[in-house]
């Protein structure tokens, strides 16, 4: 993890803080997650202290600093999708995944996410599974969705 | 550029530059402010402060926002008033209603703003956050439920201490004040120094008690409970028993400590002495080998636990010596305990010191068995204060009682170390007779006095010039540490406390502490240094009786294991 963070850190100067964001970024693209430990290395090599680091990213929806599950579950709570009633189906997705939103399951097999949107406004409500969207989803599909990777993963 | 504005239909004149805040205070009209902290930059982020300026169509918060000429500012106007009890109002949604139980009820920043816009019921049912009180760590304790987010904390971390131990975390709604990955405030770059205490108008913030812990070892007849008090306890009391801090009030503060239960009660500045003796002994070895030079002083445990998180190669560059606390509790356990015919494990000490990192340094510092500990433990003057309003005792008219240990002696220099810049003057006068084995011509060293954050002098001792500077406030000592690593500046000892101005300012000091409080701190000590026959620390005959009778002499190896630590070992003693 160490070799990795050390080739992303050299695209960017030392002791600006612009390259923050860029860097973050980039380590959740290969990690998955932002783990604790490159977090202070980066702020070592930004010249910011560990907190601001974490107070930054804690700030943006798209950092996540718990690993994803085998299966990413994102759901939408755009406008739109709000209003084909996406809070039912964050709330069955918690039911039957037996994970908070934001979360990771124990087991490391489900993750969930909310989106503030998926930009499909036109599909609502939309679910988005690892990377392919679902729209139009009804309560019926969503669960046969759920079961479908359940069985996939077990 | 001055020119006129008119304020509530009056006119008065301003200058280019300054904020409406600002114009204000000078005039005496009174905004409610949360966030606004003096001397710090503006956020506008409580909105507390809003006015109506003719024109602007929104209201504006008066402490960033600038004046032009000619503006007609409303400070209270209807409009005016009414936004801001919803804004109070709203802050109230989601705080606890357990006033009556709360740490800070009747000294808080929340409550006075709730009456101040008289606001009589709950007019908003917000949703509670669930989190953790976050105890973990032996000073500070956060209670995240009661914190409005005014981010005072997080700037005085930021900009005055340096260390940024706290931020703010998540957005919106779901924004809170805490610590990297939720861990707690043990785990961070935290240095206790409890000057976010200070500035938390609501019991968000808070210090470890350890005030029931002491109740009950004062109730113990096993036990024999005695009390060590910091140099600036004295003064700081007097404030809260509206009495003038005049030369009694030692006595006053040791009748209490009696009254109290405590068996018997030391002076740290008597440790102090000791920790000068030890310590210009140190330097002079340093200045002759000429290594681990500038020396910086290590007494105030937030800087040395800086040190120690933060910039661990500079470590061989602190004094060896411990802290006057850690040093009366040793002299106490190891020797002064016998003396009184006491077993050292049924002393119970106890220390009232200006500050919350002493009880984080006291946590740390055990006896050789590693089993017990040299301080058992460490209330603040805040906490001292409650106990003598807890035991009924009427401070102001009590009996002064001189002391009576044979260990009560101090100089004026150990009473210094209650102030930034103390320290280095009483040491320099101390190895300014070690060097030469004369007094200095003037004892006083007034560049190194006042409020201010960074003294420094050049003194002549013998035919060496050394060139000596005080900081205070850590982020001060941050940037002089740099400046010292790329060789900008050199000096020859530093003396370094992370809150400004020193002790007098702590964490553990009365909450609410002004400019004129610090003011009248800082005369009292200086006025122990005018008015005392014992002004250096060599000439304190208890000092020199436990060199006779205890002691090896200054610096020597065997007094390592009773008043120095091993920096390498433990850190942060």
């Amino acid at each position: 993890m160490k070799e990795l963070l050390a080739k992303i850190l050299s695209k960017y100067p030392a002791g600006k803080k612009e390259g923050l964001l860029p860097i973050l970024q980039e380590i959740q693209k290969q990690q998955g997650f932002l783990p604790e430990e490159l977090l202070s290395e980066v702020g070592k090599y930004l010249n910011l202290p560990a907190n601001k680091v974490h107070g930054v990213a804690a700030f943006y929806d798209q950092f996540r600093f718990r690993p994803l599950g085998q299966t990413h579950f994102k759901i939408c709570r755009g406008t739109a999708c709000h209003l084909y009633g996406s809070s039912n189906y964050l709330s069955e997705l918690e039911k039957q995944l037996k994970v908070k939103a934001g979360g990771t399951s124990r087991d490391r097999k489900f993750s969930l996410e909310i989106t503030n949107c998926l930009g499909a406004c036109e599909s609502a409500p939309v679910l988005q599974v690892n990377d392919k969207y679902y729209p139009h989803v009804t309560p019926e599909e969503l669960a046969k969705i759920i079961r479908s990777f359940k069985e996939k993963t077990e | 550029m001055q020119f006129n504005i008119e304020i509530n239909n009056q006119q008065y004149s301003a200058k280019r530059g300054e904020t409406i805040k600002n114009v204000l205070d000078r005039i005496g009209i009174h905004v409610p402010t949360l966030c606004y902290m003096n001397g710090f930059s503006p956020t506008g982020g409580c909105r507390m402060c809003i006015v109506e300026v003719e024109g602007i169509g929104e209201l504006v918060p008066s402490c960033s926002h600038l004046v032009t000429e000619w503006m007609k500012i409303k400070t209270h106007s209807p409009r005016v008033l009414k936004s801001r009890k919803v804004l109070v109002e709203l802050l109230l949604a989601s705080h606890p209603d357990d006033c009556l139980y709360c740490e800070r009820s009747g000294n808080c920043g929340l409550q006075d703003l709730a009456a101040e816009m008289n606001i009589k019921e709950r007019k908003y049912q917000g949703r509670r956050q669930k989190i953790q009180i976050d105890n973990a760590c032996p000073s500070i304790v956060r209670d995240p439920a009661k914190c409005v987010l005014c981010g005072r904390c997080i700037r005085v971390c930021d900009e005055m201490i340096g260390v940024s131990a706290i931020d703010v975390i998540g957005r919106g709604t779901d924004s809170r004040i805490g610590t990297s990955y939720n861990k707690g405030l043990n785990t961070q770059t935290c240095v206790k120094c409890g000057q976010c205490i200070m500035v938390c108008p609501t019991a968000a913030l808070s210090e470890k008690s350890n005030f029931h812990a002491v109740i009950e070892a004062l109730g113990n007849p096993e036990l024999f409970p005695v009390v060590q008090f910091s140099p600036t306890v004295p003064a700081s009391i007097a404030e809260d028993f509206n009495i003038k801090a005049s030369k009694d009030i030692l006595n006053l503060l040791r009748a209490a400590l009696k009254k109290i239960g405590f068996r018997q009660v030391f002076d740290a500045s008597m440790a102090a002495d000791l920790l000068i003796m030890e310590e210009a002994a140190g330097f002079i070895e340093r200045l002759n080998k000429g290594d681990n030079l500038p020396m910086f002083t290590s007494c105030c445990p937030s800087w040395v636990s800086f040190v120690a998180e933060s910039k661990p190669t500079f470590l061989p560059f602190l004094s060896t010596t411990c802290s006057p606390q850690q040093i009366m509790g040793r002299l106490i356990k190891n020797y002064i305990a016998s003396s009184a015919g006491q077993k050292s494990e049924n002393v119970f000490v106890v220390s009232v010191m200006p500050c919350t990192a002493k009880k984080y340094e006291a946590d740390r510092d055990r006896m050789k068995d590693g089993s017990s500990r040299n301080v058992d433990a460490v209330i603040t003057t805040r906490e001292l204060v409650k106990m003598i309003r807890l035991l009924g005792i009427d401070f102001a008219n009590l009996e002064p009682e001189p002391s009576d240990t044979a260990f009560g002696m101090r100089s004026s220099s150990g009473n210094l170390f209650g102030i930034s810049g103390g320290h280095l003057e009483g040491l320099i006068r101390t190895i300014n007779h070690m060097m030469t084995g004369q007094e200095m011509s003037t004892i006083k060293i007034s560049e190194l006095r006042g409020l201010k954050n960074k003294k420094e002098v050049k003194v002549k001792v013998g035919k060496t010039l050394l060139n000596v500077v005080a900081v205070s406030g850590l982020a001060n000592a941050k940037t002089l540490v740099e400046d010292i690593e790329s060789r900008r500046e050199t000096y020859q000892i530093v003396e370094v406390m992370a809150c400004p101005n020193g002790c007098i300012n702590g964490g553990g000091q009365k909450l609410g502490s002004d400019e004129k409080n610090l003011k009248s701190r800082m005369k009292a000590l200086y006025d122990v240094d005018d008015e005392e026959m014992i002004k250096v620390a060599h000439k304190n005959p208890i000092i020199t009786d436990l060199y006779d009778k205890f002691l090896a002499k200054p610096g020597s190896e065997r007094n390592k294991e009773l008043l120095h630590v091993s920096r390498l070992k433990s850190a942060t003693t």
